[in-house]
């Protein structure tokens, strides 16, 4: 074993965390807001809306993400009226292309999510709170979102280790972040075997510590599904409990 | 040259090697889903098994392979696998030899080691759902373990895995298109090629997109059409 080699390739490994961790959470919290906005499209009853964000969907979640990357990162590139635009700026970027292309692909798969938690919300309760006089923003915060979120939330959870497993891709397009620094490193030793299962564990542990994350949000949003605490013993150094 | 002359199947037209990157990604996403299944069936059965170290095993395979990115397995096979090759190459002859190795069968393994972690999960949902008190009946007739496994066990767990095993799929021919990195001409690949040579790049991705899209809905339907005839026998609630 050589351990001066683990230790450097771990160290220098560790210092694309950051880019992958970034990479990761600004697409996720993009692709967020934008899946908010799908499934809201797609429960509007109005047609169009409903039909766009269909054809979304189905285009995001039908082909490869590295297939939309290229789209974006090398075939806006084709038009001139994008390379003299002030948009071109950012699309050239590869850091600004793999986010962009990232937000798109997870919010195309978030929707479905959210709009299966929308689904489960049972029609009575939105009954039972339109009868105590609760409409439009206050319906959804106090009923339909707490419901929803909970039973979206172990999907969503899901999602989120496959966005971080999705930044991978970047490397592609030449960003340096984990896989990308591997990928160096390999080419400058040719020990392939040592540097992919380094950099794989690094991932493993990301990935571990988001899914325990995960199950935390989904224990602290979830109290009345918990077994009820038994009543206390009398409390013993005198403070009441 | 307007799109339609580059991607039709005239004199310059890409449409010949286009249909035939389609055709290298369905032969390599269909390799790598048999190698799934065979390690997903194995994997399924150790996480069913009443032995510790099998479960756990089992509970690793799948944890790993569905916590690591995809494309750092296929890099791992591609190089990795040339630098094992290599070395007992070179311990074995002496000289300093290189040993490359085919870019298909890598990415079939690579790929197919990811979707046997999607598809062992699948089998096992599926072998659970086959109601207790048939495996017992089966028992009580007097059928040894083959025997039950062929008339009672598999029979059910392949009709109520074609659902999860559906969305395995399609996973597995959306990952087949990183395969792509390792130089194997399938579909992305060719677009590449194509573009690089137009410099129409939009144009062949925005093929490449389609063509995929045709590939997953076609999926879709066969596996619809699948389920439907494997639960024609199924009274429903």
């Amino acid at each position: 074993m050589d351990f001066a080699f683990y230790t450097e390739v771990i160290v220098r490994l560790l210092g694309a965390v950051p880019t992958t961790l970034e990479l990761a959470f600004v697409s996720v919290a993009i692709g967020a807001v934008m899946a908010v906005g799908l499934a809201m499209m797609r429960q509007s009853r109005i047609a169009a809306l409903d039909m766009f964000a269909r054809g979304f969907i189905f285009v995001f979640r039908g082909t490869p993400l590295l297939v939309q990357i290229f789209l974006i990162f090398y075939g806006l590139s084709q038009f001139p009226a994008i390379r003299q635009s002030w948009a071109w700026q950012y699309l050239r970027e590869p850091y600004f292309c793999a986010i962009l292309a990232l937000a798109l692909n997870t919010a195309a798969y978030t929707a479905e999510i959210l709009r299966g938690g929308l689904q489960s919300v049972p029609f009575g309760q939105v009954e039972a709170a339109r009868a105590c006089g609760m409409s439009g923003f206050t319906l959804y915060r106090r009923i339909i979102l707490p419901i929803a979120i909970r039973q979206a939330l172990p999907s969503y959870g899901t999602e989120v280790i496959l966005m971080v497993r999705s930044t991978a891709l970047a490397s592609i397009i030449t960003l340096m972040e984990l896989t990308g620094v591997a990928q160096k490193i390999n080419s400058e030793t040719f020990r392939a075997i040592e540097v992919f299962i380094c950099a794989g564990a690094i991932y493993l542990a990301i990935n571990f510590l988001l899914s325990r994350v995960i199950m935390a949000l989904e224990y602290w949003l979830t109290p009345h599904l918990r077994a009820p605490k038994i009543a206390a013993a009398p409390a013993t150094n005198g403070v009441a409990a | 040259m307007n799109a339609f002359d580059l991607l039709g199947f005239g004199e310059k037209g890409w449409g010949p090697l286009l249909l035939k990157g389609t055709a290298m990604t369905l032969a390599v996403t269909i390799s790598a889903f048999v190698f799934g299944a065979m390690f997903g069936a194995i994997v399924a059965r150790g996480k069913l098994s009443n032995s510790f170290l099998a479960r756990a095993a089992g509970d690793v395979y799948t944890t790993v392979l569905r916590g690591v990115p995809d494309l750092l397995v296929i890099y791992l096979f591609y190089f990795g696998g040339s630098q094992l090759l290599s070395t007992i190459y070179q311990l074995a002859t002496g000289d300093k030899g290189f040993i490359g190795i085919n870019a298909f069968l890598t990415g079939a393994m690579a790929v197919g080691i990811v979707s046997g972690a999607y598809q062992a999960e699948v089998f096992r949902g599926a072998y659970l759902a086959i109601p207790r008190g048939e495996l017992e009946a089966a028992r009580s007739v007097g059928m040894s373990g083959w025997t039950m496994f062929r008339r009672i066990v598999a029979p059910q767990v392949l009709r109520f895995a074609i659902p999860g095993l559906g969305n395995v799929w399609q996973l597995a021919l959306k990952e087949s298109a990183l395969i792509s990195v390792t130089g194997l001409t399938e579909l992305l690949r060719q677009s590449q090629v194509a573009s690089g040579s137009t410099r129409q790049p939009f144009v062949f991705y925005t093929a490449a997109a389609a063509l995929y899209l045709l590939l997953t809905s076609l999926s879709t339907w066969l596996f619809n059409r699948a389920e439907a005839t494997a639960m024609r026998g199924v009274r429903r609630a």
